[in-house]
């Protein structure tokens, strides 16, 4: 059991958080045609927006239902149906996410009224479907928000039913907010290599991929998992589960449709990649691809090679409850010391992770963790570059946001390909801070080799000049 | 912040938009609204100075996608770049702890970074369950003997626009006007030297260094820009310049203004965007000064850094030459920047009008022509046809139309707060000149352009077979 320590500073430094609104957000952008409604002031979404822009390098679809002072007091109903209607006539999209921040929330805003006032008032828009969730930026982060909008999605859009294994070739797989659009296309091929059809939620690596399409322009989402393909989750042969932050996720599913799940706390390192394989062995009947062995292999070797700069490795980190558990487990794996665990809320990933205290608090307190067991390298987001100099140690960018590194969106963490290549960037990285021995020079030879001498050295003790 | 004291700001005399409706109140209309709130408005006006402990009094939203995502450098201290913000939880929403936790947020903030003041931006959250952000600021600054300035500009007040505007009014209220400037160092050559201020320059990606040297030379000194590079100190000594200069920034002309009538110190607008305008600038201050010996070694300089800047940028011009331009900026630095791109003999077909006044208009249809047309219209869609239409080369425009354009596989020139590059001052058109180039001329353009050789009937290969 792992030792939850709260940061008792009146002021945050340097924040590690983000907003469940903005984590909200992300979920919504994993689906296809969609379009996420912040209710709330239009400053929340822009932020949110350049937040995103900034870490994916795509124009990002959000909108806001631009709750100004007077509607704030007055009530602010209005605005999301307004909001609704507006978007639905103007873009006509599969799906609104429509999400809740501090100012709605704070207010008292019912957006569940809200919705059915809409749908009263609007029949004509009956077709798109409007998923509300309430993520206050006062409680979680990034991280429980976008499980919030996971798990809204199951409940709106998963019909009640006993139709598991309809589709015995189809498989859920329900992401993380710590996987990446590199991750998922991974996680993609991973199962498909075994002859299963993946049905991603969200998918985050048709959606935000980064790529070129003919169309110049788009007002909603261009990729991502499809609105039928979430109404046919019922139908799967299993679920997989990645990332404890969707535990509640995941039992809603389960409960709606009796589709078996397996749950997995990451997808880093050997043991974490072997029981997903396992899993899809089991599951579909088939033996393990030899391209799978041979990644394994080579994972494998890369681990011998890697663990004479890993072991013993101070490294502190900073991430989300998931993202922060499936790298904790996978450097204990390497032998490697983890000296700071600075996670900004709790989660269920905190309460099994291998090590003994986390510290629930910011960019700060890593610092000074990190300052204090005298870490060799930092992993967290791009916002700890700052830090990382102050302390004269490398920093490995992982979570959100990276903005200071073109592809970071597109990294690829989890599988045996994935694992193997952290494995070879952290031991890259430790080696650029290899020191060698200060030289000794014997006070006896200083007479024999005066030239080698530095400026300004002192007299060695013991020996009278 | 009462709805009337929001009103008295959005009257402001000496705007030329100011005869038009107030529309600082209009509705944002929900569902197709874009832009940031008053919040962001008050924090690129003020995040710049660089010695000041900012801290956002709010839930997580507020500062924690947003901080440290500025692109204003500073010469010196860098606490501006910290993220310091309350970060309240529910239990401090709903039990009123807000003040209680911010007072204690203040004290820890000057415990552990000593900065030269602390500035309060209050949020929507904290506005609405009624913190008195005032109060706690008056009580900590009298409990720990430091300044703490409020910065009551919450997003729910409105536009960017407007925070500008609260964050220049509390520069007034709580900072202009309470230190006297140290005497200026004597100069080498014996002559004097004058105060200024720059209102509205942020010195993004440290392009005012291009620009400081001549102020150097000619014997301004700066008292304090608001805000690029500024320090609290410089900022508290505003009201003893002699003269004053509104860098493309409507927004905070109530500063300028305010400074005119309490302290008398004339302005000018203007601009250190392409050479005419940076010559006009040096100019300006002269003549608002009415010294002729000034005037005379302004004229000198600006000929040797136009003969400079000529030879520097004539390799460029003959490549940029002709290129035309769809240069959409919002309005207000729109004429700045189009002279700017006449000097590479550029052509301007067509450029954004949304926030300029008639004046700006005026200018611009001088500048480019009777027929220059002006979009009013910002959206993507808008912009792409617009550029189609007009055959323009590249788009310029602020970052958040960025991906519109690669999207759209057009070149594009970033010219907001984000950016990564100086234009500023005669050296800047050279980066300019550099950056439209390396765009225009990219090879990418054709590459994404081309279909795959087995994409049938379009490709390259289906040329060698017809």
């Amino acid at each position: 059991m792992t030792e939850i320590l709260h940061s008792r500073k009146a002021l945050a430094v340097n924040p590690l958080k983000v907003s469940q609104s903005v984590g909200a957000a992300l979920a919504f952008l994993g689906i296809n045609r969609s379009l996420p409604l912040m209710h709330g002031s239009q400053g929340c979404t822009a932020f949110g927006k350049v937040f995103f822009v900034r870490h994916f390098r795509e124009p990002i679809p959000l909108q806001t239902t631009a709750m100004d002072q007077v509607a704030t007091i007055m009530g602010a109903d209005a605005n999301v149906v307004e909001a609704l209607a507006t978007l639905c006539a103007k873009h006509r999209p599969d799906l609104i996410g429509l999400l809740t921040t501090g100012l709605a929330e704070t207010q008292g805003s019912d957006i569940r009224r809200a919705l059915r006032e809409f749908r009263a008032a609007h029949p004509e828009h009956a077709g798109v479907a409007v998923v509300p969730v309430n993520t206050p930026d006062y409680l979680g982060c990034f991280e429980s928000g976008y499980a919030l909008a996971v798990a809204a999605l199951v409940d709106t859009l998963v019909p009640e039913g006993r139709r598991a294994g309809r589709r015995p070739k189809q498989v859920n797989v329900l992401a993380s907010s710590m996987l990446t659009p590199g991750d998922i296309e991974a996680i993609k091929e991973w199962v498909e290599s075994f002859g299963l059809y993946p049905v991603v939620l969200p998918d985050l690596g048709d959606a935000l991929d980064g790529h070129l399409v003919d169309a110049e322009f788009s007002s909603l989402t261009i990729g991502g998992t499809k609105r039928a393909e979430i109404a046919a989750m019922g139908e799967s042969a299993a679920t997989l589960v990645v990332g404890a932050s969707l535990a509640a996720a995941a039992d809603l599913l389960r409960e709606r449709s009796g589709v078996p799940d397996y749950r997995f706390a990451g997808l880093m390192g050997q043991d974490a990649c072997d029981a997903f394989t396992q899993a899809l062995a089991e599951i579909s009947g088939r033996p393990v691809p030899q391209r799978i062995e041979r990644q394994r292999a080579q994972l494998q070797d890369a681990m011998v090679d890697c663990h004479f700069m890993l072991g013993f490795a101070r490294i502190a980190l900073a991430a989300d409850p998931d993202l922060l558990a499936q790298f904790a487990a996978f450097l204990a794996g390497m032998g490697a010391e983890l000296v700071a665990a600075v996670s900004p809320a709790k989660g269920p990933a905190l309460e099994a992770l291998p090590l003994g205290q986390v510290t629930v608090g910011d960019l700060g307190d890593l610092e000074q963790l990190a300052g204090a067991g005298a870490a060799q390298l930092l992993i967290a987001n791009s916002h700890a570059q700052g830090s990382a100099e102050r302390l004269g140690v490398p920093l490995l960018r992982a979570g959100f946001p990276l903005y200071d590194l073109v592809g970071g969106y597109a990294r690829t963490w989890v599988g045996y390909r994935g694992t193997r290549q952290a494995l070879f960037d952290l031991a890259n990285l430790l080696l650029g801070q290899h020191h060698d021995l200060e030289p000794y020079r014997s006070a006896y030879r200083r007479h024999t080799r005066p030239h080698e001498l530095p400026a300004g050295a002192a007299p060695a003790a013991g020996v009278v000049h | 912040m009462k709805t009337s004291e929001i009103q008295a700001l959005l009257d402001e005399p000496a705007c030329s938009h100011n005869h038009k409706e107030k529309s600082g109140c209009a509705r944002p209309k929900p569902g197709a609204a874009a832009g940031g709130c008053s919040f962001d408005g008050a924090q690129i006006a003020l995040l710049p100075i660089a010695d000041v402990a900012h801290i956002v009094h709010g839930p997580i939203a507020c500062a924690g996608s947003s901080w440290d995502n500025r692109g204003t450098r500073s010469s010196g201290p860098a606490l501006y770049r910290l993220g310091l913000t309350t970060d309240l939880s529910e239990t401090d929403v709903v039990m009123g702890r807000g003040e209680k936790r911010l007072f204690h947020a203040i004290k820890q903030a000057i415990d552990s970074y000593a900065p030269a003041a602390v500035f309060v931006y209050n949020t929507c959250v904290t506005a609405l369950i009624g913190d008195d952000v005032e109060a706690v600021c008056q009580a900590a600054a009298a409990r720990w003997g430091v300044p703490v300035v409020p910065v009551d500009a919450a997003g729910f007040y409105g536009t960017k626009n407007l925070g500008n505007r609260l964050a220049g009014e509390a520069m007034v209220k709580h900072v202009i006007g309470t230190r006297e400037p140290p005497p200026a160092m004597p100069r080498v050559d014996g002559r004097p030297t004058r105060d200024i201020n720059l209102i509205g320059e942020y010195n993004i990606a440290g392009e005012f260094w291009h620009v400081a040297p001549l102020f150097d030379e000619l014997g301004y000194r700066i008292l304090a820009t608001l805000s690029g590079d500024a320090r609290f100190a410089e900022v508290q000594t505003m009201h003893r310049a002699e003269a004053t200069m509104v860098v493309c920034a409507k927004a905070l002309l109530n500063v300028a203004r305010k400074l005119q009538e309490g302290y008398g110190i004339p302005w000018f607008e203007g601009s250190f965007y392409g050479v005419a305008d940076m010559s006009a600038a040096l100019r300006g201050f002269a003549a608002l000064l009415g010294d002729p010996d000034l005037a005379a070694r302004t004229e000198l300089v600006v000929a040797r850094e136009e003969a400079i800047a000529d030879a520097a940028l004539e390799p460029w011009r003959r490549r940029l030459a002709g290129k035309r331009v769809l240069l959409y900026t919002g309005g207000v630095k729109s004429w700045s920047i189009v002279s700017a791109l006449q000097d590479l003999g550029m052509t301007v077909v067509a450029t954004g009008t949304k926030k300029s006044t008639e004046e700006d208009k005026a200018r611009i249809r001088e500048l480019m022509g009777e027929d220059a047309k002006m979009i009013d219209d910002g959206s993507p869609q808008a912009l792409l046809s617009t550029y189609r239409d007009y055959g323009a080369d590249i788009l310029i425009a602020g970052g958040r139309n960025l991906y519109t354009a690669l999207k759209a596989r057009i070149p594009f020139l970033d010219i907001n707060q984000e950016r990564e590059f100086g234009y500023a001052g005669y050296r800047g058109m050279v980066e300019l000149a550099r950056q439209l180039a390396l765009s225009i001329e990219s090879p990418v353009w054709a590459a994404v352009k081309r279909p795959a050789p087995w994409a049938k009937g379009r490709g390259p290969g289906a040329l060698l077979t017809a």
